[in-house]
């Protein structure tokens, strides 16, 4: 078999000019599909039976929460091939995504408290699910602030890409915590496999929603990628001929 | 063993780990854990009855009894097994409505009654527009069902 292509993964160069390339191909669909589910969320799609306009909300809630945890899913990942291939692009790659998943997990909080104020009646209350969230949250802080800790960028790499492995384990108590626990927060909806909890008028919007904001990440995480790329390499020679 | 293959052992033993400790711990603090305690829970002496506690479960129809003049209020709590009979004072979220999720925060009397210091109002996962909604009752002879089917009701134009 040849692992050519795989090797080249591992070549800054290369990733620096591929995602370079690539960005705009994820910016601009990003950008119009953002648009267009906001249009349908908030304009076309009908008011819900029980909490009337204020479920719209939602359109911007759950694609956050989703992304928040598939971030986390794309950093560990990420972290772990850094860790066994000894592969730095990997670990830069690990490193981009954490900030990103961080304001995703914050707006996640944010519009479900904002929510949560009218129709539990309440902005907080001690859940498994709000607070398996919000340690989600401390996870990627924790990464980042340890990344920011340690100048031996080898060993921030391990030491970081260790965190985010260990933290894995709080994906499935997220998505579990409303079916093992009993919690105020709503079982899934649309995340399920049965058929979604909501006609196709109100669906619609919400999938636009979370398509765009997953390559929103992809455009935001390449842009973060080649800046990480060239903190890394910054004494390289091949920067001095990308830069010219 | 490649140094490689060291570090995927490695990778895995701290996902085994680090899960095994957690299912552990959860485990152990199941009840602290556990947001609310249903009418069947407190019925078979699950809840921690000598200490607050919140308690949830439907609101059962026709048992919704408040107060003229003041916001004295009284309902039922049901999860279709047992009943636990709430009185709160005060203002309820506007979701609160009968069967419908509700939890209640207090402490359970001696006579068997909730008494609630705190009531949120708990929404399932089912969205649809209010004219399906209308639809989804009259079929069911003016009772919204527990889990609506929302392709048995007439789609909106929009």
């Amino acid at each position: 078999m040849n692992w050519t292509w795989f090797h080249r993964l591992g070549s800054p160069p290369h990733i620096y000019r591929i995602a370079g390339t690539l960005t705009p191909w994820f910016a601009w669909p990003a950008g119009l599909l953002i648009a267009a589910a906001l249009y349908g969320g908030l304009v076309l799609a009908p008011p819900d039976y029980q909490q009337g306009e204020g479920f719209r909300i939602l359109y911007v809630h759950a694609p956050s929460a989703w992304l928040a945890v598939m971030i986390y899913g794309v950093m560990a990942s990420a972290a772990a091939v850094g860790l066994i291939w000894r592969m730095k692009v990997a670990h830069a790659v690990a490193a981009s995504c954490a900030g990103v998943g961080a304001w995703f997990t914050a707006v996640s909080l944010l519009t479900g408290m904002l929510w949560g104020k009218p129709m539990w009646g309440t902005y907080w209350v001690w859940d498994p699910r709000l607070t398996a969230q919000l340690i989600l949250l401390f996870l990627y802080l924790g990464y980042m602030g340890l990344r920011a800790g340690i100048d031996d960028l080898g060993r921030a790499d391990k030491a970081s890409a260790v965190l985010a492995i260990v933290g894995v384990v709080n994906i499935p108590i997220i998505r579990y915590s409303v079916e093992w626990w009993n919690s105020i927060h709503q079982a899934p909806s649309v995340m399920k496999m049965d058929r979604p909890s909501m006609p196709f008028d109100m669906l619609a919007p919400l999938l636009m929603m979370l398509l765009g904001f997953t390559l929103y990440f992809a455009a935001v995480m390449l842009v973060r990628l080649r800046a990480e790329i060239l903190r890394r390499e910054r004494t390289a020679s091949w920067i001095r001929e990308v830069l010219r | 063993m490649t140094p490689r293959q060291r570090r995927i052992t490695l990778v895995v033993g701290i996902l085994a780990g680090v899960s095994l400790a957690g299912v552990l711990a959860l485990n152990a603090f199941r009840e602290n854990v556990m947001f609310f305690f249903d009418p069947s829970q407190v019925a078979a002496g699950d809840a921690p009855i000598e200490k607050r506690f919140r308690l949830g479960g439907m609101v059962r129809p026709g048992t919704v009894d408040r107060e003229a003049g003041s916001l004295d209020m009284s309902f039922v709590v049901t999860d279709f097994k047992h009943d636990v009979r709430v009185v709160y004072t005060g203002v309820v979220p506007d979701l609160f409505r009968e069967n419908q999720g509700v939890v209640a925060h207090g402490r359970l009397g001696s006579n068997g009654v909730f008494v609630a210091d705190e009531i949120l109002a708990k929404h399932d996962e089912n969205y649809m527009p209010p004219e399906v909604a209308k639809a989804i009752k009259e079929k069911h002879g003016g009772v919204m069902p527990v889990n609506p089917d929302i392709r048995a009701a007439p789609q909106t134009g929009t």
